[in-house]
């Protein structure tokens, strides 16, 4: 009998059906964006109200045509992030009384916040507002407080608040770091908390 | 001379092409795993503002999406160009937005229902009125943790 050869099987063709696959795939997938400013909201059950002073309170409200006024004055969008800062880090409460702030390094005045601690934000809008306009000013406000909580974890630990917020979140991170991480975040985060609060103008 | 000019014609060797289709399968294991599925059809078209303070999104099987932009032109015939809701490739009513990310909330494994984050993927000249409504709902069925999904980029770019 003679003996056969099987024929080889012809692997030019490999590439074009690999070159199928890949464009099918890339058809077919996206690449998410995933990322963004995270917000809590307040609880629906209305708790008791506060009573705040008025110079704790930074008033910023934003009109149909994304126009700023901050505590009853025209401002432009880039001057809003050096607003809130001077506004949070100005610890006016004098030494020696309860909520002094020992770690602000603003201008101490008295018609400005006594604390951090004690300073709220309050954006209003309207209803007509963009949101991109709305993104804008959050996204500020986000930057004066990690701007802030940067210079106070840069102080007491030598890294920036930031820096240290991603790796923790990062979830290939070890425990044990996060462990030590997790104190030196909440520490950072109790002499800024993060106050910002909303109204609508009906 | 003849001979000279004879002796210079070499072959050039062939190029082996049987390495490209692992070439190309390497590119194409990339990308499955770089990249995710397109899990729903988008009904509304947005672009989402920048932003440059922006925190990565935690696990994806912990994110509900409600997307709200102008119905695509498909839809835009019946549903008219103002800003709309999608959840799940479905379009939502305000009054829906509740129920139906609680039936989200509801399917996902009990352990980890506490640590539900709504994002809201929101066209930037989206009025902000629908985000209020929204957010009411969702403060009405306690889903209190959502996320501005943004592009990572300047945020003065959003007020033109």
């Amino acid at each position: 009998m003679a003996k056969r050869l099987s024929p080889g099987v012809h692997a030019g063709s490999m590439a074009d059906i690999a070159f199928l696959l890949l464009i099918f795939f890339l058809v077919t997938t996206s690449i998410e964006t995933d990322a963004g400013l995270d917000r809590m909201l307040p609880r629906m059950e209305t708790p008791p109200p506060l009573i705040i002073n008025e110079r704790n309170i930074l008033r910023i409200s934003i009109n149909d045509s994304d126009e700023l006024l901050v505590e009853e004055e025209r401002v432009d969008m880039g001057e809003l992030r050096d607003i809130a800062i001077a506004f949070l880090d100005n610890g006016g409460a004098p030494p020696g009384n309860k909520g002094h702030c020992n770690y602000c390094e603003g201008l101490r005045k008295q018609e400005s916040s006594d604390n951090p601690l004690e300073a709220v934000v309050l954006v209003t809008t309207v209803r007509a507002t963009s949101y991109g306009g709305y993104i804008t000013v959050q996204n500020e406000l986000v930057a004066a407080y990690n701007h802030l909580r940067n210079r106070e974890a840069q102080r007491r630990f030598g890294e920036d608040f930031t820096e240290m917020q991603a790796v923790y979140l990062n979830p290939e991170t070890p425990e044990y770091i996060r462990a030590s991480l997790r104190e030196k975040i909440r520490e950072i985060q109790g002499l800024f908390p993060l106050n910002l609060s909303e109204a609508e103008i009906k | 001379m003849i001979r000279f000019k004879r002796e210079k014609e070499t072959d050039v060797p062939e190029i082996s092409t049987a390495s490209l289709p692992d070439i190309v399968f390497m590119l194409l294991f990339f990308f499955m795993t770089v990249t995710v599925m397109k899990s729903e059809k988008l009904k509304v078209n947005y672009v989402l503002p920048n932003a440059s303070e922006v925190k990565k999104l935690e696990k994806p099987d912990r994110v509900i999406y409600i997307h709200i932009g102008k119905p695509t032109l498909e839809y835009a015939t019946i549903l008219g160009s103002g800003p709309r809701i999608q959840i799940n490739d479905k379009f939502v009513d305000l009054s829906d937005v509740g129920p139906y990310v609680l039936g989200q909330i509801a399917d996902k494994p009990e352990a980890i229902r506490p640590f539900m984050t709504i994002a809201l993927k929101v066209d930037k000249h989206a009025g902000m009125g629908i985000i209020l409504d929204v957010r009411q709902e969702l403060r009405k069925i306690n889903a209190l943790k959502i996320n501005y999904t943004t592009y990572e980029g300047d945020a003065y770019a959003n007020l033109e």
